[in-house]
């Protein structure tokens, strides 16, 4: 049957998201639940939360349920949900020294005040398969659960705030303070409510980033490290934790605590040559919702390569990074390529006929 | 329609009914201000890309999200919806589209281009000549026409507000020089008013000359991009030609829709995978439906699997 059939798209639709919901669940394993994603996938949940610019682990894993595991899809479908939202308030801007460490490691300094906090890191762990995994579970955690502590006396309690590593740098000042654009006013730009026009502000490309690709952000900043670039990073610092979130009270106008947050931040320290002259430290900042780390280093690596004087490479060039590292718009771009495109095919078969009759008259001009 | 009518109709308790827990189309009544702000700034300047704050759709971006949020921004209770896709109401997508217009207004549905109030389009203009009456609502996948010659937006918004277009003409130019006309297929680049280059969006140059000195408000919509532009009633569209290589439609040889035998629509190209010949049906499958009941079904040439 070459005709294509015209009536019969809502039906096959329909049958379409019918197997779908099969196709997740008749493998014969048991079930997943939403709670377990949240638990035991908490980074890709984490993940999830930051390209889908939604702070809601419960959600989040609702998503990679629904989507069977598909990143991409998860983050778009808690995008799509926040888009809905009514906007009630707008947090005030938190210093992240106020943040509550899970981990916190220097790569600039040996020793760092507060020290070097390895936390849970998969960083030093050997990539073999565990298939002790395969066995009973349950008892495993018992296990490590009651060998956690065991050993362990005089626990130091964490100090409630840890001192930025990059103030010290400051303080010497050899770091090139970032020029506050739009000095005349505060207000932040706010992608979700504006279209970002092009030279952006730095608070527009930080959101950006913020909610883009996890791995769009890494194949960028790879570039730029890989030598398509200049910046040669120096971790100065990566942390992991909860920040607090406030708004004021609406009643009294305080800063009131709404919950908190987990947040990957990277802060990458990158020599150059200010406009006098004199070399400086320059700094590039990455944030972002849970623990992320490749994606809070990559984005700091970018903020930094971005603000080169003149982009030689992708990466430097601000427009094409920030144009195109949310996954939900290029995912939802790339795949549109699936839908029907007989009409544009056809005017496209027209020209080239004619072309090649044109070509075939060996005229070299085809105006009457 | 008057504007007391319009209010009337849309002011009242029935649009602010919530539709299956939503409010009544979907996006929120703050965001439609928004963008019916910026579909007055875009009517106001012909052709002109009006940056606006898209806001994410449960489709997926690059699937006329732009199209859907301006459809959702104008649409009243009172709107009869027809939605095509390559012509065509029942395509995967249109029907898509519908079932979720559908759902969050509980508008009338047709697929009558006569019926309709307002009419979302993905690649066609219907082949039924429109009225002021109607709205027709492109969606855009690349509202930049000059991203042919130049990709960066900062230099093409440059480009347009200087009237820069001399790149544009030099690649029309080059691509005479080499191919012996414009080999541009659909997403013809037309200027609007004598100012702005502007995309047509992927229709084809069949429905090019449908733009110019229409009766009928067009508005386009790029959901991913960001953009929407429109041109008005009665505003001047010509496609960008040289005066010795004219802009032409794409010539089908005679060929008629094999099903309602219609010479005068754009036509799908159709292999046969049993007899190996290409056979032409109509695009715009409203326009076939009602051609093929006026000529009667039965002298329909209605295409079976066993014709050859």
């Amino acid at each position: 049957m070459g005709y294509v059939a015209i009536k019969g798209g809502a039906e096959a639709i329909e049958n379409a998201l019918q197997m779908l919901r099969y196709e997740r669940m008749k493998g014969g394993s048991k079930l997943l639940e939403a709670g377990q994603i949240r638990d035991q996938l908490y980074l890709l949940v984490d993940r999830v939360m930051g390209e889908g610019s939604l702070y809601a682990p419960n959600l989040a894993a609702l998503a990679i349920m629904q989507s069977a595991g598909d990143p991409l899809e998860a983050a778009f479908m808690l995008r799509a949900f926040r888009a809905t939202k009514t906007r009630i308030a707008s947090s005030i801007p938190q210093s992240t020294s106020e943040m509550r460490i899970v981990r916190r490691i220097s790569a600039a300094f040996k020793d760092i005040p507060g020290g070097q906090i390895l936390g849970p890191s998969s960083d030093y762990s050997l990539r073999l398969i565990d298939f002790e995994l395969l066995d009973n579970q349950s008892e495993e955690k018992e296990r490590i659960i009651k060998t956690l502590f065991e050993g362990v006396s005089n626990v130091d309690v964490l100090p409630a705030s840890f001192p930025k590593v990059v103030e010290r740098l400051r303080a010497e000042g050899l770091v090139e303070e970032s020029q506050r654009e739009n000095s005349a006013s505060d207000e932040m730009f706010d992608i979700t409510r504006q279209s970002m026009t092009f030279p952006a502000q730095r608070s527009a490309a930080l959101q950006s980033m913020a909610r883009g690709e996890t791995g769009g952000l890494l194949l960028l900043a790879y570039s730029n490290m890989r030598g398509y670039g200049d910046i040669h990073p120096t971790l100065g610092e990566l942390r992991v934790g909860f920040i607090p979130v406030k708004i004021s009270h609406p009643h009294t106008g305080q800063p009131y605590v709404i919950g908190e947050i987990k947040v990957t931040e990277a802060e990458v320290i990158s020599k150059s040559i200010t406009r006098d002259g004199s070399p400086k430290f320059t700094l590039g900042y990455g944030l972002c919702f849970g623990q992320n780390e490749t994606k809070a280093i990559s984005m700091a690596v970018l903020d930094r390569a971005m603000r080169s004087e003149e982009p030689a490479s992708a990466s430097e060039d601000q427009e094409f990074v920030l144009s195109h590292v949310d996954g939900i718009e290029s995912m939802g771009f790339c795949n549109h390529w699936k839908l029907p495109h007989y009409v544009t095919f056809q005017s496209d078969l027209d020209r080239l006929r004619q072309v090649k009759k044109n070509h075939e008259k060996g005229t070299s001009h085809a105006a009457e | 329609m008057r504007l007391s009518e319009w209010i009337d109709a849309n002011d009242g308790e029935a649009a602010a009914t919530k539709r299956n827990g939503y409010n009544f189309a979907f996006i929120d009544e703050g965001t439609k201000r928004e963008l019916r702000r910026k579909i007055l700034k875009a009517v106001a300047i012909p052709g002109y890309q009006v940056p606006f704050a898209s806001r994410e759709m449960p489709i997926a971006r690059g699937w006329g999200t732009g199209g859907l949020q301006l459809t959702l921004s104008i649409i009243g209770p009172n709107d009869t919806l027809k939605v095509i896709d390559q012509g065509c109401d029942g395509s995967v997508n249109a029907v898509n589209m519908k079932k979720f217009i559908g759902k969050v207004t509980g508008v009338r549905i047709t697929t009558d281009t006569t019926e309709a109030t307002l009419i979302q389009t993905r690649h066609r203009i219907p082949e039924e000549k429109m009225t002021e009456n109607q709205v027709l609502i492109l969606q855009v996948p690349i509202p930049e026409s000059l991203r042919t010659v130049e990709a960066s937006e900062r230099e093409t918004r440059r480009m347009h507000a200087e009237g820069d277009y001399s790149r544009m003409w030099l690649y029309l130019y080059e691509d005479i020089v080499n191919s012996g006309e414009i080999s541009i297929g659909a997403r013809y680049p037309v200027s609007v008013n004598g100012r702005y280059i502007m995309d047509p969006s992927p229709i084809p140059r069949w429905d090019v000359p449908k733009l110019h000195m229409a009766e009928t408000l067009y508005l386009f919509g790029a959901g991913r991009e960001k953009r929407i532009y429109a041109v008005p009633p009665h505003t001047r569209v010509e496609p960008l030609e040289y005066e010795d290589a004219a802009f032409r439609v794409e010539d089908f040889n005679g060929r008629t829709c094999r099903r309602c035998g219609s010479t005068a629509s754009y036509l799908d190209e159709i292999m046969d995978d049993v007899s190996g010949n290409r056979l032409y049906f109509c695009s715009d499958s409203g326009f076939c439906d009602k051609n093929l009941e006026q000529r009667g079904a039965q002298d329909g040439l209605r295409y079976t699997q066993s014709n050859t």
